[in-house]
């Protein structure tokens, strides 16, 4: 145990680097995940067909070969660069590959959030004579939204989790799960003690997170 | 200019797949007039009102308003639609929105109003229809009656050329039918233009000009009510009037 608070500035340092992916990622694939949502709901048939073969060609492509396909494909055999320094190049083209898989789960929620919203709210909204992105910005979105408050928390959960992939598929970001190996690696801090360490670290962002969505998706639920 | 009817279906027809809806519609309605719709369910009546803001396309005929036609898709259809008003049998009142935003939203985001006069003339509103001491709860804590009476007050704040009602009343329990149809009495005789889908037959005979029977996706006759209660000239009106009011 001493070993490992003996560590703490590099734990810390590795959680401050998954919280950063995490948070970038999900600002991102939030955007990502509305702009797909209305593609698959938009009267214009080229754009539902866009967005379904987007969303199920990357949500069916394992993460990690999303990353490696930004990591190794784009970034270094492509040599695209994203960032001056390489430790905010790998970390930029990772928010990218996390937000681009991602964006699938949050456009999936919110589109089982979008069959919530009864057919007469549409209807109504349009015989007041609101346009089409006038009645998905402020009638169907925002009732979408508030009913998918729960399972949008777990897409986030999910996507703090899946940030240890974005070391693993050759992006070298320092995140928590990348430090835990180099600590083994380096024989500084033993084994069991350090991953029981690590999982605490994952759940001190996972949990309040759960519990958060859960109040939150009680708080804004839309009363019929 | 001379006065033009303000709607006109003209040989209106519609169908769902197989289901022949609309028939060959004629219709035309003058400014000032209160049409109430009656006739057995599944004739079409719902279908006919939903054409005329086009919620619903038509395969053939013609619909004006205002002498012009319905626009295809965009934005000037949407205009259109503006300017007539729909009033459905469930409310449809946006639920996540409150009474005071659902009546505004209208005015302020195509009418481009400054949300303190869509306010102030949303306040008049639902102080005429009698809930202004509710303006700022949401749909959902709200009786029947009330909701039905928002809905009502949010179309007005469009301030539409006419205004559609399909069986408001419908969904309501029976105490709380009075209060929308007093609501609709005094706008039928302030001059709204009115089409009515409704079974209220007190209704019909107190606010409107005329009355049309429809049945099978067809008007099959449209009189004066006082004629057409005392003397349908059509035996499918006479069987359904008799149906209706021996209840
Ligand atoms: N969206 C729809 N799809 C298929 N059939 C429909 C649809 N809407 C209405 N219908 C059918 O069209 C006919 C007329 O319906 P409607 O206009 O609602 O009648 P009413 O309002 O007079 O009861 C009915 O047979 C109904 O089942
Ligand atoms: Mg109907």
């Amino acid at each position: 145990m001493e070993a490992f608070l003996g560590n703490l500035d590099k734990v810390i340092d590795g959680f401050s680097w998954t919280v950063r992916l995490t948070l970038c990622s999900a600002l991102f694939s939030f955007i990502l995940g509305v702009v797909l949502t209305a593609m698959r709901v938009s009267p214009v048939p080229m754009m539902r067909g866009l967005a379904t073969v987007y969303v199920e060609g990357i949500r069916n492509t394992p993460l990690t070969l999303v990353l490696l396909f930004c990591g190794l494909g784009i970034n270094s055999a492509l040599g695209v660069a994203l960032a001056d320094s390489v430790k905010w190049d790998v970390f930029w083209w990772a928010v990218i590959g996390l937000s681009a898989y991602t964006a699938c789960f949050v456009s999936e929620s919110l589109r089982a959030g979008v069959n919530t919203v009864p057919l007469g709210q549409v209807e109504a909204a349009r015989s007041l004579g609101l346009t089409f992105t006038q009645n998905l910005r402020l009638i169907v979105l925002p009732q979408a939204l508030r009913s998918v408050v729960g399972p949008l928390g777990s897409v986030l959960i999910a996507l703090t989790k899946n940030t240890t992939i974005a070391s693993v598929a050759g992006l070298g970001v320092q995140e928590a799960s990348r430090q835990m190996k180099l600590m083994f690696d380096q024989g500084i801090a033993p084994v069991i003690p350090t991953f029981i360490g690590f999982a605490l670290g994952f759940l001190i962002l996972t949990l309040p997170t759960g519990f958060f969505f859960g109040w939150l998706s009680k708080r804004v639920a839309v009363a019929r | 200019m001379t006065a033009t009817p303000l709607v006109t279906l003209e040989n209106v027809d519609k169908h769902f797949g197989e289901l022949h809806v609309l028939r060959g519609i004629d219709l035309s309605v003058e400014r000032g007039e209160v049409v109430v719709v009656i006739g057995p369910s599944g004739s079409g009546k719902s279908t006919l009102c939903r054409t005329i803001n086009r919620l619903e396309t038509i395969d053939g005929g013609a619909i004006t308003i205002d002498g012009v036609p319905l626009p295809e898709e965009g934005r000037g259809l949407a205009r259109l639609r503006s300017d007539v008003g729909m009033v459905f049998q469930s409310f449809n009142l946006f639920a996540h929105k409150t009474v005071l935003q659902n009546v505004t939203i209208g005015p302020i985001k195509v009418r481009k109003k400054s949300k303190a006069a869509a306010e102030k003339r949303a306040l008049e509103l639902l102080d005429r229809v009698g809930i202004a001491n509710q303006a700022n709860k949401y749909p959902a804590q709200l009786s029947g009656g009330q909701q039905q009476r928002v809905a009502i007050a949010r179309a007005l704040a469009m301030e539409p050329k006419v205004l559609m009602f399909d069986e408001p009343t419908s969904a309501l329990d029976p105490e709380m039918v009075q209060e929308v149809l007093d609501v609709m009495t005094s706008l039928a005789a302030e001059g709204m233009t009115m089409i009515v889908v409704t079974h209220e037959m007190g209704f019909a005979r107190r606010a409107a000009n005329r009355v049309v029977f429809m049945a099978d996706g067809e008007i099959v006759e449209q009189a004066a009510p006082d004629d057409f209660f005392a003397n349908p000239s059509s035996q499918r009106a006479k069987d359904f009037l008799s149906k209706i009011l021996s209840h």
